[in-house]
């Protein structure tokens, strides 16, 4: 496959790792998707009704477009995105060059809790791509 | 490039609409948006100033089934064809796995589909991308204008112009009717995954 670091155990491990640390704390929907757009992996509960394939391409879209600006202002780039909303919030992490990691969350749920929560899984999904590959897929 | 995801058997294709301003890239994904209604299960995304012109992109997701088991989402992309809008024009082409160039047919675009096209071919090198191995379609759009007042370049010209050395499949088109348009989105289809499907099990 073209994504050289992502194989079926691992989008697994990267499953669990989403339901198990976000999904199961509250959060409503947890995304990782690579630069171009493309969905890697979705995490739910039970409640999202995005539509996960536009929302990916524009939140690719928005991400490259923030980036650029950070370059433009003398920064190598904004490391956090955070859109709030009425009841719903958006958060925009960096996971590597090519994956980035989007979790959807009402405010039941404080910023700050959710915070300490998607660095515990950036990490992680950093050592689950970091994994060599255990089995030509 | 595609992204393959053997746990849910799923193919994500990118196929980017690219050309000057104007050309025709938004008609064409609007026409598909309304005459394959039920292979598009979403509504197609579109970011435009008020004017109709493409700001950033227009996206529309397209389904065509089953291949070697695998499920096939198309992700159809415009990009904004004016001139000053080149950076955003990288962004869209990031991962890009085939290509519809819309050139716009009438004469006073000629010199306009040529910057394009050069543009077209810088931009891709910036991802290590090869303007002649990438899946491409040529479509010379707005031929339906022969029939008005309006100068349109003959085919010849626009197969020298933009096609000489590229030697891509070649359709005119009319996107505001939607003449050729299901044609040049069947072939980048068929090409894009040919060219896929290498790697699929
Ligand atoms: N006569 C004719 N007009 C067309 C055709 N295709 C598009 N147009 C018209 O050309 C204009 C521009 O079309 P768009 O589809 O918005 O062009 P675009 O390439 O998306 O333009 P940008 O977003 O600025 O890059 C519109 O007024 C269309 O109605 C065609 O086949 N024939
Ligand atoms: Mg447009």
């Amino acid at each position: 496959m073209n994504y050289g670091f992502v194989n079926q155990d691992q989008l697994e491990d990267i499953d669990n790792t989403l339901k198990e640390d976000l999904v199961d704390i509250g959060v409503e929907c947890v995304m990782l998707i690579d630069m171009a757009g493309n969905t890697i992996a979705k995490c739910d509960n039970g409640k999202c009704t995005v539509d996960t394939y536009a929302f990916a391409a524009l939140a690719a879209g928005n991400y490259a477009t923030v980036d650029a600006m950070a370059k433009l202002v003398g920064e190598t780039e904004f490391s956090l995105l955070f859109h709030k909303g009425e009841k719903a919030s958006i958060h925009f992490s960096k996971v590597n060059e090519e994956l980035l990691l989007i979790t959807m969350f009402n405010k039941e749920l404080s910023l700050g809790f959710l915070r300490l929560k998607v660095v515990e899984v950036i990490e992680k999904i950093r050592n689950i791509c970091g994994q060599t590959k255990v089995s030509a897929t | 490039m595609a992204f393959i995801n053997i746990r849910n058997k799923e193919v994500q294709v990118k196929i980017v609409y690219y050309g000057p301003g104007r050309g025709g890239k938004t008609s064409n994904l609007e026409y598909i948006n309304d005459k394959y209604r039920q292979r598009i299960k979403t509504e197609m995304v579109s970011l435009k100033t008020h004017g109709d012109r493409t700001l950033f992109f227009d996206f529309l997701p397209f389904d065509i089934g089953q291949i070697k088991g695998y499920e096939v989402k198309i992700q159809l992309y415009t990009v904004p064809g004016q001139v000053k809008y080149n950076a955003t024009r990288k962004l869209v082409l990031k991962g890009v796995d085939g290509i519809v160039f819309v050139a716009d047919a009438t004469k006073e675009r000629r010199e306009s589909n040529i910057q394009s096209l050069n543009q077209l071919h810088e931009n891709l090198k910036s991802y290590n991308l090869d303007l002649f191995k990438i899946p491409f379609v040529m479509q010379y759009n707005k031929m339906d204008l022969k029939k008005s007042d309006i100068p349109v370049l003959p085919v010849e010209i626009l197969q020298k112009d933009l096609n000489s050395r590229l030697r891509a499949p070649a359709f005119e088109a009319s996107a505001l009717s939607g003449g050729n348009v299901a044609v040049t989105l069947k072939r980048i289809i068929a090409l894009t995954m040919t060219s896929i499907q290498k790697e699929l099990l």
